[in-house]
């Protein structure tokens, strides 16, 4: 009698265990080939994983910024207002009544300009920049902002070590940061 | 009460007038009129009954429904900077109950809303998980789903009442907040099935716009309550929506919840892309900004009688408006008719989901002077709306993103309502 007991509740128990089995796994899509996972979509991390090979300096990067850039930020990255918001400048700014935020005063990381660039720019032709083009006007509009050298290379090697200037100007958010009086 | 739009109106401009129920009053009053004639002339007219009804066959049936034509609704559409890009906003003060309609639901445009045929899409979820997988829009409506009503608001929705430029009507203050019933897979399901590592700590999601919008989320929330939707409103998500495939973030901001979703990248860390390392950051006073600034708290806007009504005479109005936290569900909302002085409880309308609108009214009878009205709302949390000085008191003027204090509306003695 116990034994049959048992061997009811050992069956219940891979019934169970069969059944949430069936619950979490569905045994649905397919395992994507090697050379999809190459393809389907860049991820760059801020220590530099997932950057591709190539690299640029500003040299370089002033050609590739006045054919692909300057006709919506302007000659020097100052900026065309309403079409491209302004590229450098602002260093210092942030704590005034008037902060002026770009890429050299506020964005906290280097590899951030390179995947923005490479994933979305130029506005009207996204995903047309080679890897080597992007590493160079990266490495123009390091160097517009005083950040890095006009012969400095950039690599993925290289671009994650470059020290943004407001790379510690970061919280984490705090809310709920009004805690309004007693209502009632 | 009865709402009059002009074309006008339905941009979100010029004003619509509110009457209490005097139309059926004067409907009466004219039958009398017409049968007192009709009893001089010796009873020769039909009766006015019989006269309303149409003497021709209607329209015939179309396969997919249209709005009547004397609808005239519409969201405030303004064209963007760049080619591909703008923004529309939803006409709040003339939606009944908590669900957008899909066509009037708010749209943020960054480079256009791309083209893709659903038999084309694929999912890939990759990274730090057991087995990555490639999904097909059939394999996605083969797993179990579910139907949620959620709001969606974008960060920036009412920037302009901290900014200290108030618009004057629902649509333009509030209007870039919307909410629908949402259906597709939980993101925990996928997950589920992929295998998440023991690193596992962020999810990147991609969108297939030319941008390639791209943002991180933390795995507990991927855990929780995101679904990666397909559903609309009982159909396929429209394509402004994300159509075919988007997430839905509940009660996090608008940015977050990735339209066109083609990619997800389990990571153990952020990916630090503009949207989330620069742009969507809080600048404070002091020079330090908030990054990853997610949740959309506590908020309620009267919806009507609002700004760009006007109310045509003294007597009853109901009040009504929305409210919604993405902390949870909606407690209470209170409204003050006196410029603050007294606050009554409002009624809400049940079922009351979490995360989503909730529609509030209150019984109201204007005496004809002039008052300011508003709404103020607490949620699950015991979390209470505050007030605009509250807000700028603790941020500044320059984080004006997830902005959520009271908005206060002036009824002027002629009956026109503005922002107070």
């Amino acid at each position: 009698m116990p034994r049959n007991f048992l061997l009811v509740f050992a069956g219940c128990a891979v019934l169970a265990l069969s059944l949430s089995g069936q619950e979490k796994h569905f045994r649905v899509g397919r395992a994507p080939s090697a050379e999809e996972l190459r393809h389907w979509g860049i991820t760059v991390l801020p220590d530099g994983a997932g950057l591709p090979q190539g690299s640029g300096t500003a040299i370089r990067g002033e050609r590739v910024y006045r054919d692909q850039c300057a006709g919506c930020h302007g000659d020097n990255g100052e900026g065309h207002q309403p079409l491209g918001p302004r590229l450098k400048g602002g260093i210092g700014s942030l704590r005034s009544a008037d902060p002026i935020q770009t890429i050299g005063s506020f964005w906290p990381y280097a590899t951030t300009v390179w995947d923005y660039i490479y994933r979305a720019m130029p506005y009207t032709q996204p995903g047309t920049l080679s890897a080597n083009d992007t590493y160079a006007v990266t490495a123009y509009l390091l160097y517009l902002n005083g950040i890095i050298l006009r012969n400095e290379v950039m690599n993925r090697e290289t671009l994650p070590k470059v020290k943004m200037p407001n790379r510690e100007g970061f919280v984490p958010d705090p809310r709920p940061d009004v805690t309004a009086p007693v209502r009632h | 009460m009865r709402l009059q739009l002009s074309e006008s109106d339905a941009l979100g401009k010029g004003t619509v007038e509110l009457r209490p129920s005097s139309s059926r009053i004067s409907r009466f009053l004219s039958r009398r009129r017409f049968l007192a004639m009709g009893a001089t002339l010796g009873a020769l007219a039909l009766p006015q009954a019989e006269s309303e009804v149409p003497r021709e066959l209607g329209t015939p049936l179309r396969a997919y429904g249209d709005p009547s034509p004397f609808e005239k609704i519409a969201r405030y559409f303004k064209p963007g900077q760049y080619p591909a890009s703008g923004g529309t906003a939803t006409p709040l003060q003339d939606l009944y109950g908590i669900i957008t309609p899909s066509a009037l639901h708010f749209v943020f445009m960054r480079a256009g809303v791309p083209v893709i045929a659903p038999a084309d899409h694929r999912l890939l979820i990759h990274g730090l998980v057991g087995q990555s997988l490639v999904f097909t829009m059939d394999d996605l409506k083969r797993m179990p789903f579910v139907s949620r009503v959620h709001f969606i608001e974008c960060a920036g929705n009412s920037g302009a009442e901290h900014i200290g430029k108030p618009r004057d009507n629902p649509t333009r203050s509030h209007g870039l907040a919307s909410c629908t019933e949402w259906t597709g897979v939980l993101l925990s399901t996928l997950l589920t099935e992929v295998g998440l590592k023991s690193e596992a700590r962020w999810v990147l999601a991609e969108g297939a716009d030319a941008c390639r919008m791209a943002r991180s989320l933390p795995i507990e929330k991927a855990m929780d309550d995101i679904i990666v939707a397909y559903g609309q409103n009982g159909e396929a998500l429209r394509p402004e929506q994300g159509y075919p495939l988007r997430l839905v973030v509940p009660g996090w901001e608008g940015n977050t919840n990735v339209k066109w979703l083609r990619r997800l990248h389990v990571l153990d860390r952020p990916a630090m892309t503009r949207e989330e390392a620069a742009s969507y950051t809080d600048l404070l006073p002091d020079g330090k900004a908030r990054q990853f600034t997610f949740v959309m708290e506590a908020k309620s806007v009267v919806t009507r009688p609002a700004g760009g009504h006007r109310l045509a005479s003294p007597g009853f109005y109901e009040i009504t408006g929305l409210a919604w936290s993405g902390r949870g569900r909606i407690n209470q909302v209170e409204v003050s008719t006196d410029g603050g002085h007294a606050w009554r409880m409002a009624e809400l309308q049940e079922p009351i989901h979490t995360k989503a609108f909730v529609r509030f009214r209150m019984p109201w009878t204007w005496d004809g002077s002039e008052t300011t009205i508003a709404s103020r709302c607490q949620d699950e949390t015991g979390y209470w709306q505050p007030t605009r000085e509250e807000i700028v008191a603790a941020r500044g003027m320059q984080a004006t993103d997830h902005y959520n204090g009271i908005k206060w509306w002036r009824i002027h003695a002629n009956g026109e309502l503005t922002h107070a």
